[in-house]
């Protein structure tokens, strides 16, 4: 392979063809999805018709690496973890390059941030969970997601669930992280190693969390414990999981199943206060929530009454 | 096949070489001893991404069948780690195609395989740079523009340990700096496993004006001699990786 050849970045307008060399399938190009450090994602038509997302690179090492990670998802059983798989290929140029790319569902959805920002805030807790029980699933197969972030996220439709788009870092539980994002990773914060643990995960939940309530991020500072303590303290939005994520900050939780139920606990709590209730109720439930009430506090009244001259009298 | 020592040096800096031996030439025999060369030219905050005086960069590791990048200060420590790591990947993956020319004849290589089985070479590939004991020697150019970059550079080290103690295989790293009057480089971390003991030590450097960085290239490779003899006294089975490269 001449290196020099091999560093062109390439640049597939709309309308462009992609052949497959080993498979012979053919893929017209619609739109760029995305760049990323090692290639880049078309949104792309199959020759039947089906929408598919295609990722291409000259790093032919790193897509199949990818493509491995993704066979293995593919392989847990319950909603997908990740896209699925289609089909892997070279596209070959007439002047002898050679690109590797992989064919994969294309997930058509919205950034967390805007889903929350369209519907409520209150999304965020559910999606915190379905997560999590997404990472259980994964942790219980052996595997590590690693680089866990909001890029890597998308909300989808009908009903409305996270979905995770690239998982180009997810690891062998007790390896070291394949791919990681500075403010996402408990070694960068000074707690904890970058060896493949389901706990290096659940780090990496509550700076999803913080990441929304800090769009712009925040430095680690002198003492980045202390500094994401602050940060979690002062965000408002976060402040129904608070406890939960503090816990799993210091380490706490050592499965995703543990971390799972402690936030299921707060946010059932948390649905069945009576302010929560009274938010979403609709004008004619009010008229029979506030004639209920009445009748039971009267029927009350009236009985304590009762009971009073009766213990009264008999005394 | 047995697992062995894969060898690295990291050379940080900021500028063009101008005294001694020409850094290319020099990386290219360094490689030649199974040893790759991996560059990071760090950038100022008002260069521009690819400023004339850090050509040489990206040629010096090509010959030392290395992997490069220039970046900006505050990117330093997630690329001093992925260098590493993409050149372990890449000298692993030159042996890994030695092998397979020896079973499948001349030109084969694993990006001519179809891709079902070059998915397979490649989880032995990720074995073998999960579980192979390294040996990086980092060379910190410390001319007086570098100076205060330095705690940047120390930054970035301590988090590469951090990176490579999580693999399953051994580390040993050493750290230099130069230029240095009297050995053309200094030693500022023995071989070790971790690189804790460095902070103390970082701080004290002082700059000089010269950036003979072929020569300080060449005397980073005499260390890789000294410590292959002194571990070839204690393991006598262990082998290492003389090929380099893709």
């Amino acid at each position: 392979m001449n290196p020099h050849l091999s560093k062109q970045v390439i640049n597939l307008r709309p309308g462009s063809l992609i052949y497959g060399h080993w498979h012979k399938q053919r893929y017209k190009v619609i739109s760029l999805l995305g760049k990323g450090a090692i290639g880049s994602v078309y949104l792309c038509e199959r020759s039947d018709g089906k929408r598919v997302a295609l990722k291409i690179s000259d790093k032919s090492a790193s897509i199949t690496t990818e493509v491995n990670v993704l066979k293995q998802l593919n392989k847990v059983q319950g909603t997908l973890l990740g896209p699925s798989l289609f089909d892997v290929d070279d596209f070959v140029l007439s002047n002898g390059i050679r690109y590797s790319f992989y064919v994969m569902e294309y997930v058509k959805g919205i950034p967390v941030s805007a889903f929350l920002k369209k519907r409520s805030k209150d999304w965020l807790g559910v999606f915190l969970l379905q997560v999590l029980s997404d990472l259980d699933r994964l942790h219980q197969q052996g595997w590590v997601f690693g680089d866990l972030k909001l890029d890597n996220v998308l909300v989808t439709d009908m009903p409305p669930r996270v979905r995770w788009i690239d998982v180009g870092g997810t690891t062998q539980i007790g390896r070291s992280i394949k791919e990681y994002t500075e403010f996402y990773d408990r070694g960068y914060w000074q707690l904890g190693t970058r060896k493949a643990e389901p706990s290096y995960d659940l780090f990496a939940v509550v700076m999803l969390a913080l990441h929304y309530a800090y769009p712009n991020q925040f430095d680690r500072g002198k003492n980045p414990e202390q500094t994401l303590n602050e940060k979690l303290r002062q965000a408002t939005v976060l402040q129904p999981y608070r406890v939960c994520l503090e816990r799993a900050l210091r380490g706490h939780y050592q499965t995703s199943a543990q971390m799972l139920n402690d936030l299921n606990r707060i946010l059932i709590k948390r649905q069945t206060t009576p302010m929560f209730r009274h938010q979403s109720i609709t004008n004619k439930q009010v008229a029979g929530d506030t004639v209920l009430p009445l009748i039971e506090t009267s029927v009350i009244g009236v009985s304590s009454a009762l009971f009073f001259l009766v213990y009264y009298f008999f005394i | 096949m047995r697992k062995g020592t894969l060898k690295q040096i990291l050379l940080i800096t900021d500028g063009c070489s101008n005294q001694g031996e020409d850094p290319a030439m020099i990386a290219t025999l360094v490689a030649q001893q199974g040893i790759a060369v991996n560059v990071i030219g760090v950038l100022e905050d008002s260069q521009r991404e690819n400023p004339p005086g850090l050509e040489e960069v990206e040629e010096i590791a090509e010959a030392g069948e290395g992997v490069s990048q220039i970046v900006y200060q505050q990117a330093l420590s997630q690329t001093v780690q992925t260098v590493t790591k993409q050149a372990m990947t890449q000298t692993l993956q030159g042996v890994v195609n030695q092998e397979l020319k020896q079973i499948l004849g001349p030109g084969q290589t694993v990006d001519s395989l179809p891709p079902e089985q070059r998915g397979e070479v490649m989880e032995v590939v990720e074995d073998l740079g999960e579980t192979c004991n390294v040996e990086v020697l980092v060379l910190v150019d410390t001319s007086a523009s570098m100076q205060n970059k330095l705690p940047t550079v120390k930054e970035a080290l301590m988090d590469l340990s951090i990176s490579m103690n999580a693999r399953i295989g051994k580390n040993r790293f050493a750290i230099y700096s130069f230029p240095d009057k009297r050995k053309t480089i200094k030693q500022i971390i023995d071989w070790s496993e971790k690189l804790d003991a460095m902070a103390s030590v970082f701080p004290k450097l002082t700059s000089g004006g010269i950036t003979p960085t072929g020569p300080a290239l060449k005397e980073a490779m005499y260390q890789f001699g000294k410590s292959k003899l002194m571990r070839s006294r204690k393991r006598e089975d262990e082998s290492t990786f003389e090929q380099t490269g893709n």
